[in-house]
Parts: C-alpha cells; structure tokens; sequence
C-alpha cells in the first residue's frame, strides 16, 4: 500500500497499459462509445429545439422505410464503400490519400469523354466496358502521381493529394463553362448521358452494388492472402522491415496507389453512368473524404466498410429527410459522422488501456 | 502597370492574411508536436461562430434598442471564433494527447466535423434569419479598413502599408510575436523542446501534457480567426457555404513553405495570397478563368515537391511530429 | 550475503530510502518489494542483469514512472515524486542510457531547459555559467554546440552538467559506460570520484563487474525485479557478485572452438560511403570474411557499423569500393565470385546468395512487431513459391521447429513478435536467418538488451554456425565479450578500419586507443585467420549483456 503521508499526492488517476482484451468487451466499449456519441449528437438536436427521438426516427424511417428510399440509400452507399475499399489500401500502408475527391472526379470525367461523345457510335455494352476502363485509368493514374513522388522524394502525400482535389474540381468547372458545356443551355453545365448508355438496374438499383459486393470480397483475399497484399502490410508497418525483407516499397508504393485511385476512379464511373448521368462539381459530393470515416471506422476491414458504409449511408440519406420534415439543414450528416468519429477514435484507447483510480489498488473502466 | 502591381500587393495582403493566420496556428500547434490536420474545420467553425457572434450581438442591440458599436462587435467576433477554434483543437488535443488517437486521422476528422459544423449552422442560422445571415454595415466597416493619421496619408506607401483593416495589422504582430516567442522566450525554447523530443522534455521537468494541450488549444483559435477573416472581410459579413474551403489546407501547406518560422510565414502567406488572387488583377491571354483558379494549388504541390527534394536539420519539422507521447510506455 | 541497513533505516545519513516498491507493466512486473538505500556521499553500484528493473526501480526515483507500492523517503522524509520536476526539487538528478537531449538546440539551451528563471532566455549569461560548471568539474564543453554536430561522450558530459546544474546532489547514472572507450570511461570515473569529494551521492547502474570494482563502495544487486541484498564493495569478489546477480554459480566463460578449414566469403574492398550530411559514413574500408571464424567489429557507437551492414546487405547506398561474395556452384563445385555492392536484397538473393543479416533494430527493421510469427518467418522467403498467393504452411512449421528448438516463450505462434520479451523476439530473428543456411551471418549488437542465459544461448548459436563453416560478422558494444567470441577483431574508427588484430593478444586499452585513432596499429593488418593459437586469456569472471 503506499504510503499514508504520500496518498493525499499520488496522481488522481494514472493509465496503463492493459494486456490484451477480449473481442467481445472490446466490442463493447465500441457500442458504448457509438451510443454516447448519438447521445451527444441528441443533445445537439435538442439544443435546437428538436425532439431527438422524432428526429432520428425520421431518419431511420428516411432511409429504410419504403423500397424507393432503400434503394437511394443502397445508391449512396455503393460509392461510398468502393472509394473505402480504395482508399483502405492505400491507408493500411500508411499512405495518406485524401484525394479520393479528385480521383472520383477524373474517373468521371474520363469515363464522360467517352460516354457524351462516342454514344452514338458504340453499342451499350463495349461503351461501358470503355467507359469503365477510361475512369479506371485515369483514377488510377491520378493517384500514381502522389505515389511516385513520394517514393522518389519523400513528399507529404496528404498535402499533394489534397491539392489534386482542388485541381480536379476546377479543372470540371472549366468543362462546365467551356469545352464541355451543354449546347443551348444558358446555364454552366454538361450535357446528359443518353438514356440508352446508362447503367442498367438490378432490382432498381444500377448494377454498381453487385460490383461492390464481389470488390469487397477479392479486396479482402487481397489483402490477406496475395503476396502483393501481404507486401502492403508490411510497408505499412515499416519502410525500413520492407526494404530489409527485399521489398521494393517505391514499386509498392506506386502499384498500391494505382489500385486505390483506379477504385475511385471506378466509383467516378459509377456515379456519372448509375447515378448522376451527368457530370458537376458535386460528382463526387464529400465522398472522398466521408470514405476514410468508413474505412477507419471499419479498421480497414472489407467486410467491415460494407456495414458501416450502410450505416453511414443512412445517415446521409436520412439526413435529406430531416431537412425536409424539421428544416434541419442536411449538413447535419457531417456533423453527426464526425461526432461518431470522434467517440470512436477516442473509445480505442479504453481498449488498450485501464486507468488506475487514485488510492484504488486497479479499476477497470 | 504600376498601378496594377501596387492593387496587386494589397489584394495579395488582404487574400493572405487568413492564410497566415491559418499557418501561424499550425505552427504554434506543430512546435508542441501535435500534427493537427484539422485547419480547415478549425477555421470552419471560426468562420460561422465569429459571423453568429456580431450577427446575435447586433440582433440583441436591436431589439434592446440601441446602436451597435462596431468594435465591440469586431471584438465579439474575434473572441467567438477563436473559441470555437480551440474547442475544436481541444477535442483534437483530448483524442490525441490523453486518448492518444492516431493524430493524422483525428486531424482529418476534425476536418470533416468543423466543415460539417459551420456548414450546418450557416445554414441553420441563415434559415432563421429568414434566408441568408448578414452582418449590419457598422460591423462591415468595423473590418473594412482603417486609417490611421499621417502614415495612411503617406503617398503610395501609404496605401500599401497602412490602409489595411486591422485583422492584417493583428496578423503580422502575432507572427512578429511568435517569432519571438520560440526563438528568445524561455517557455518557448520549452515548447520547442517538447515538439522535439517530448521524453526529453519531461525528463527534464517540462509538463508535455501541459504544454501541448495549450499550444494546440492556443494555435486552434488563431485557425479559428483566420476563419473569421473569411466570413468577416472576404465574404463581407455574410455566410457563403463552403467559404473557407481549401484555404485551411493551403494553410497547412504553407507551414511546409515557410519552414515553421513566423517570420518566414508572413512572406509565403503574401506570396500564396497573391496567387489566390491574381486572376482578377493579371490576365493571361487564352487562359480560361476555371484552369487560372488552379494556380495555387498548382504552385502548392510544386512546392511541396521541391522542398521534399532538399532536407535540412534545423528547418525542418519539428521531429515529434504526428507521434503521441506516453511517459510510461515501454 | 548480508542483508544489512535495517539498522540503519532510521539514520538520517541515508540520502535515499526505497522501501518494498513493486512496479508492473501489464502482466509483467518490473520490482516487486525491493528496498534499496543510498548513504550520503557513496557511490553505490546497482547491480543486474538486463531485465533484473534497474532502470526501471531508478526510473521512480527520476519521476518518469510512478510505483503502484511502498515508500520512497529523501534525506529521511517521505516523499511522492510525481514527476521528473519533483525529483529535481529533492535533488535526485538522473543521466539516462539513451541521452534525453534535443537534437536542434545547443548544450547550454538543453542545460536550462525546463528550468525557472525569467521571461527570456539570456544565452550569453547562460553560456557563461555552464562554461565555469563545467570548469569545476574538469569538462571540456562548448556550450554553444549544437547537440546534433557532438560526439556521445560529448552528450554524456551535457546530460551530467544538465543535472549538476539543477543542483543535484543525488546522481543517478544508467549504463554510463556503455558508449564510451576504456580511456573515456576511467576520465568520468574521475569525474564521479571529484563528485563523490564534492559530498554528491551516486548511484551507477551497470552490469559489468570490473567497473563496480573499480568505481563503487557498495554493491545492491537486483535479480529479476526482486532486491537480493547489498555487499560492500571491499569484501566482496566477482564470482559472488556473479552468482548473487544470476542466482547461481556460472561460468562466464565464452566459447571459441577453433575451426580448421577456412574459406574467404566476403571480401570488401574500399567500402566508402556517405551519410545523409555529406559526411563519409564509411572511408575506404577493407577487410575479408573466411568462413568458420567470427569476424568482431568494435568502435564507439556511430563509427560506421551501421553502414556497414547496411551497405553490404544492400541496404545503404556506397559511392565506392566493392564487395566480392564468393558463391560455390552446386554441382561443379567452383567457386565465383559475386559483386553484390549496389545490388538490392532480393536481388543479392536471385544470384544464389544465402546472406543473413540481424540488424540493429530488430522490431524497426528485422522483424514487423505487429505481425505474427508466421508473418515474420516469412518475410524473407514469400517470394519463393509460385503464383500470386503467399505460402502460409511452411513458415508455420518452421516457426513451430523454431520454438521448440530455441526454448521461444511464447503463447503461439499467432501471437504478434511484438510481444515478446528481447531475448525471445531475438531469437525469433536469429532463428529466421540461421534457417536459410546462410554462408555469411551478419549479427549487429545481438545481445543487447538481453539477460544472461539469452546471451550465452546466443553466443552458442553463432559458434554452432562459426563451426559450421559459416563466416560470422559480429558487430559488438562490449569489449570484453568481442575479445572473447571474436577470432579477429577489426576496430572502426569514424568510418575508417584503424586496424585488424588478434584479441588474444591484444589488450584493451591497446583497442581503446584504436577506436578514438585510426594511425595507432598495435600490430599488421588484417592478420590472416590460419594462424590462431590455441591458448587463450582467460576471463576475468566479467558478465556481459
């Protein structure tokens, strides 16, 4: 016991380092944190003068509660988890792309030089695979140029691919109001994508969901089981162990970011050819960056990011709804994930850690 | 042409002054160790806290019946926003100093919380006041600019130098101030110890905990005035959504450019205000307005590279940088 | 043994008195129950082996951990040190192993960091003040040296005047001795006995019996976390040191079994290389590897053994010289001689080559801390079968035969290497290299960090491949076990060979000298590997980590 004399001194409360927890308490303090932080995003909702149950029922109601509003959700959802995916593999070799907005902007793009201009001459089918291989191509190609930078120079991959998105987004602009603009119409925009181009539905969703579904299972034998997979894991725990075990890590580096760009490319050509059939400033609507959320969310786990891309998805989707039934502003979404976040960044550190309470012997949290 | 370089310069002071003050506070931030990625939502929730401060204060003078004071207002604005900076930097401090969350992605989450923030209450805010929010002009011209005797009336320089509103004038005595600070103050020598080598720091009985919880806490209010100067000055007192977007990352870029020093900070923010703003003063020919807007980012990932071609020991981030500090890991 | 000092617990001569502290991280416990007391002006040595808690019981007296039981008092009063601030108000200054030193600042600046005192930092009044400090205890400092241009024994001095300055007058020094040369470390032996004249008490923390005898007056030793008593340094000898620190009368003597035939592997020739400044890393060295003889490599640390390995492994960029591996055919038997310099790993592998490196760094290079045994066994070898998969089975097997036949604890093979203790993620690494039947093993400081029995099995290891025909590089920090282990001993001296000699013959300060001169060549370089005599020096009974 320690002393009697020094006990009024010893800290309130001191942290060490847990051995390792159960899955299933582990899972726990996860559920407990995701409670609390839609507790706090209630409380928020309340301080507006709303009653938080009506409002996170509309939302659920919103998302869920007719096939029309499920299929918007599933809709949103698909991006959201393609671009997760892509840009897990490019996080779990601590490669920070934050570009996904870019290259889901010059996937669509890409993928729309075919799809306005050479409709009339392809058949459906060999336009879409065209179509996919362009936004794949250039998502994927948009995501080498950070890469390689960095494996030459080291250069801060965060900043390069941030400044990609703002070069993307005004580069669409620019085909907005020149080359690109729609013909008779006054406003800045781009002309659709004819009617017999796009994506077909699978139970009234365009086909992208299937698509999703069968990347999230070879994403994750990819991960796990490939060589080049199990390359990534290591370059991600050290440049310095990959380069020892006689990996290339500039070659890595490269290989993986074209995979994580070509993803958000896909996903730019899913968006303009299922869902948009048009190409704006907003194709890619947060997406890019509202996917780390899922991808970190989910620990870098495919199957993972399949749930929570839903979840979040429903958010957003119920989010629309709010603003239409409470006059909640839709950018609520954001606001709620980033709560969500948040409690579920901090919630992790009770998992590998206990706190020892002052004069108590060991307290579990 | 003369007369265009010198509207230039002013222009590029004005456009620069949220950026330096964006990068002042990453410094700050970065010097105790702390990455915080988080620029942008910090001068986010600034931006729409300081505009809310004035526009509620305004309201209540109004219908209390009386006349809104332009420096109070200005005061208002400036305190609210750089209170929302630091909460927002606090709950970043909190994940990453006594949570120890990863701090790339706690940044980045405060990126998208902050975005999501003034956002939504921009909009909120605006749907009450039955449209859009706007200050009233005695708060505009509280932030328009000043004119001080004699130097203002200076020909030429002083125009240049002295007819700026006075969140410029604020900015460069911060950075005069920090620069300072870190180089001849002895907590600042402590401070930069912590952002190097936090083990050391504390071995030698300097509270890490303390020191970068308050310089992240401190550095996201002056983010979150940098905020403010958008909604305030650039935008005029009314909330445009999306205002700040990009700026808070190229204020992030800028810490790269200017080495992590005050000093240098205030060129490289004059200089990137400058290309934020050329357009309207330097046509080129056949270069279609859209392709122009990129320039700063272009002149950003440029940069970027270059820097990272050379490396340097003192100017250099500080090495702690993006790793959290525990006292008892093993 | 005695266990002596209840009688004196009392007394108000003791400068410090712990008292059944108990310290565990996890699972593991660091101290449990141990008292320890330091009289006023001795120097008292505490003795253990790695992994007895030394540092860690020394750590709660600095501030940087806090016990979870019992009492600490200063001077006679109880007292709670919380952190490093309360230690220095008690006086307790501690010199860590790793030097707690700000690269980007000067000595002085890291002097008065965190220290009171006004608003601004005077360096000129600063400066002056170290300068006379370090006067009066005989340094020799330029306190406006950055720290990142100075030589470690030039940080040790900064850290000892670091805690001198705050007016400490209990010092604490972890390992101090361990990066410096023989002739450096008599000059702070000095300086503690100047201390010791001066009224300071002391506290060193080593494990190497020839410096408690030299330098201390009493003797603590610690085993395994727990207190095993305390002896006076003049009525003690090393073998009872040795068996109270190991629990057990043991021989401390290494092994170096004589191999008839040897055959060149390796031959570096002009090996330069720069660092990232600019700065030759590594200045025209050259040298051969013969199998069957264990090659040492000394130097203080950062003389270029780091590049070394790196560059001949592939892994650091040279800008001359080459490197000649001799490879013998399968078959035919001839031999060919490979230039492997500037070539990658995988490429140095593709021509034939089964090299074997244990780098410094062993979870930062040698292995990826947060994967699995599996994982790690086949860093090295996933490339070998074909297809797009990685073969998972036969590392499994392998790391099941690896820690059955090298005693690895550990819950299985799923669990991360991360988590294992130094001597077992050790054997992990040299487990996983030995495997590949390598004809040239590179080890670089394999037993730091690890306790007695890990380093005797490690010792065993690299004689059983040495015997095997294998040509072992040994790159050492302690003199004594490199004399010992080595056949021949090369001596680096800022990036240049200052010689190559027998280390039966030579003597200590003789190796001393050559690490800080490269021109004192106490005899021909690069003696030849044939003509090893079969009489060896004796040990002196030291223990090495």
């Amino acid at each position: 016991m320690s002393a009697e004399k020094g006990k009024g001194k010893e800290p309130l409360i001191r942290m060490a380092k847990r051995d390792t927890l159960s899955n299933q308490k582990a899972w726990c303090i996860r559920g407990v944190a995701l409670l609390l932080s839609l507790i706090t995003g209630g409380l928020v909702i309340l301080a507006l003068g709303h009653n938080p149950f009506s409002v996170y029922t509309s939302m659920v109601v919103g998302a869920w509660g007719s096939s029309t509003v499920i299929r918007e959700t599933i809709k949103i959802a698909v991006p959201l988890l393609i671009t997760a995916i892509g840009i897990s593999f490019a996080f779990k070799m601590k490669f920070w792309n934050i570009g996904g907005e870019g290259q889901i902007i010059v996937g669509a793009v890409a993928a729309g030089y075919f799809g306005l201009f050479t409709a009339h001459i392809l058949p459906k089918v060999p336009l879409v695979i065209l179509m996919m291989l362009a936004g794949i191509l250039a998502g994927g190609l948009y995501g080498l140029l950070p890469a390689v930078c960095k494996a030459k120079w080291g250069t801060n991959e965060t900043l390069f691919t941030l400044m990609l998105n703002y070069i993307a987004l005004a580069f669409v602009k620019y085909l907005m109001n020149g080359p690109w603009k729609a013909p008779g119409s006054s406003f800045p925009k781009i002309a659709m994508l004819a009617p017999g181009a796009r994506l077909t539905k699978v139970l009234g969703v365009h086909w992208g969901w299937i698509l999703a579904l069968v990347i999230v299972v070879i994403s994750s034998i990819y991960l796990s089981k490939t060589k080049q997979g199990y390359e990534i894991a290591v370059v991600g725990e050290s440049n310095n162990t990959a380069r020892y075990a006689g990996i290339n890590v500039s070659k890595v580096f490269i290989r993986t970011m074209f995979i994580s760009g070509a993803l958000c490319g896909l996903v730019g050509m899913l968006q303009f050819a299922g869902a948009d059939y048009t190409i704006t400033e907003g194709i890619a609507g947060g997406v890019g960056f509202t996917a780390i959320t899922v991808a970190w969310l989910a620990k870098m786990n495919p199957y993972g990011m399949l749930v929570v891309s839903v979840f979040i998805a429903m958010l957003e989707r119920g989010a629309n709804t709010i603003q239409t039934q409470f006059k909640i502003p839709a950018s609520a979404a954001d606001l709620l994930i980033g709560i969500i976040l948040f409690f579920m960044l901090g919630c992790e550190f009770f998992i590998s850690y206990r706190l020892i309470l002052r004069g108590k012997e060991e307290e579990d949290v | 042409m003369f007369s265009t370089l010198n509207s230039l310069f002013i222009a590029a002071v004005l456009a620069g002054t949220p950026l330096l003050l964006g990068a002042l506070g990453e410094i700050l931030t970065e010097k105790s160790g702390n990455l915080n990625l988080g620029v942008e939502g910090m001068m986010f929730m600034g931006a729409i806290t300081g505009l809310a401060g004035s526009y509620y204060y305004e309201q209540a003078v109004i219908k209390a019946g009386g006349s809104v004071s332009g420096v109070l207002s200005a005061l208002i604005a400036l305190l609210c926003s750089f209170l929302a900076g630091s909460f927002g930097a606090l709950i970043y401090s909190f994940l990453t100093i006594t949570l120890r969350a990863n701090q790339n992605v706690t940044g980045l989450t405060l990126t998208i919380f902050g975005t999501g923030f003034g956002n939504f209450f921009g909009e909120y805010i605006g749907q009450k006041a039955g449209g859009y929010v706007a200050v009233s002009d005695v708060t505009k011209a509280a932030f328009s600019k000043i004119q001080i005797p004699v130097l203002s009336d200076i020909p030429v320089l002083g125009k240049l130098l002295f007819q700026y509103n006075w969140l410029v004038y604020f900015a460069i005595i911060l950075a005069i101030a920090m620069a300072w600070f870190f180089n001849r103050s002895r907590v600042g020598l402590n401070l930069r110890a912590v952002g190097e080598s936090p083990a050391t720091a504390d071995a030698a009985g300097i509270d890490t905990t303390k020191y970068k919880y308050f310089a992240t806490v401190i550095g996201g209010g002056i983010c979150g005035i940098g905020g403010m100067y958008m909604s305030m000055v650039t935008t005029s007192g009314v909330w445009v959504h999306g205002c700040v977007s990009g700026y808070g990352w190229l204020a992030v870029a800028l810490v790269i450019f200017a080495t992590w020093s005050p000093l240098r900070g205030m060129l490289v923010a004059l200089v990137f205000g400058g290309l934020t703003i050329m357009r309207m003063y330097v046509n080129i020919p056949g270069l279609p307005a859209q392709i122009y807007d990129m320039l700063p980012y272009v002149a950003t990932i440029l940069v970027l590279v270059i820097t990272s071609m050379r490396e340097s020991k003192e100017h250099a981030q500080p090495k702690s940088c993006g790793t959290n500090y525990f006292r008892e890991e093993r | 043994m005695m266990k002596e000092g209840e009688d004196l617990s009392a007394s108000n001569e003791l400068a410090i008195k712990m008292h059944r502290i108990t310290k565990t991280f996890g699972k593991v416990i660091a101290n449990k129950d141990v008292d320890l007391e330091l009289r006023e002006g001795e120097i008292l040595a505490l003795l253990g082996e790695n992994g007895s808690g030394k540092t860690t019981l020394m750590n709660m007296l600095s501030g940087i951990y806090f016990p979870d039981h019992g009492e600490i008092y200063v001077h006679g009063k109880p007292v709670t040190i919380r952190s490093p601030k309360n230690a220095f108000s008690l006086g307790i200054g501690m010199i860590h192993q790793h030097f707690r030193l700000v690269d980007v600042l000067t000595a002085a600046e890291n002097i008065v960091l965190g220290l009171d005192g006004g608003l601004t930092v005077n360096r000129k009044e600063i400066n002056r003040k170290v300068e006379e400090l370090a006067k009066r205890y005989g340094f020799d400092l330029d306190p406006s040296k950055k720290v990142y241009n100075m030589a470690v024994s030039e940080k040790q001095t900064v850290e000892i005047l670091k805690v001198l300055y705050r007016g400490a007058d209990i010092l604490i020094l972890d390992e101090p001795t361990a990066v410096l040369t023989p002739q450096e470390t008599e000059k702070l032996f000095a300086v503690l006995r100047n201390m010791k004249k001066d009224g300071k008490s002391i506290i060193i923390i080593t494990h190497k019996l020839n410096e408690v005898m030299a330098i201390s007056d009493r003797v603590a030793i610690l085993r395994k976390g727990e207190y095993i008593g305390v002896v006076n340094t003049a009525e003690t000898n090393q073998a009872q040191l040795t068996e109270m620190m190991v629990g057990r009368p043991i021989s401390l003597k290494i092994d170096r079994p004589e191999v008839e035939e040897k055959v060149e592997r390796l031959q570096v020739i002009g090996l330069t290389c720069l660092n990232g400044d600019g700065v030759k890393a590594l200045d025209d060295v050259s040298f051969t590897a013969y199998g069957g003889e264990i090659l040492g490599v000394a130097g203080i640390a950062g003389s270029g053994q780091k590049e070394l390995c790196e560059a001949i492994a592939g892994l650091y960029p040279s800008i001359g010289g080459s490197v000649l591996y001799s490879v013998e055919h399968e078959g035919t038997g001839t031999v060919v001689k490979e230039r492997i310099l500037g070539l990658k790993p995988d490429e140095i592998s593709k021509k034939g080559i089964a090299m074997a490196y244990v780098p410094e760094d062993r979870l930062g290079m040698g292995l990826v801390a947060g994967m699995d045994m599996t994982d790690n066994v086949m860093l090295r070898s996933y490339k070998d079968n074909k297809g797009i998969f990685v073969d998972r089975k036969k590392p499994r097997e392998l790391s099941e035969k690896l820690i059955e036949e090298l005693e690895i604890v550990t819950p299985g093979v799923e669990t991360p290497v991360g988590r294992l203790s130094g001597g077992n993620v050790q054997k992990v690494l040299l487990g996983r290299e030995i495997a590949c039947s390598p004809s040239v093993l590179i080890v670089a400081y394999p037993v730091r960090g690890l306790d007695i029995n890990s380093s005797y099995r490690i010792y065993d290891l690299l004689n059983e491949q040495k015997r095997k025909g294998v040509a072992v590089i040994f790159i050492g920090e302690d003199l004594d076990v490199l004399m010992e282990l080595s056949d021949r001993l090369m001596v680096l001296c800022g990036g240049k060979v200052s010689g190559i000699v027998d280390p039966k013959t030579v003597t200590k300060e003789e190796i001393g000298l050559m690490m800080i001169h490269v021109d004192h060549k106490p005899e021909d370089q690069g003696a030849a590997a044939g003509d090893e005599e079969e009489n060896r020096n004796e040990t002196d009974g030291e223990v090495r980590s």
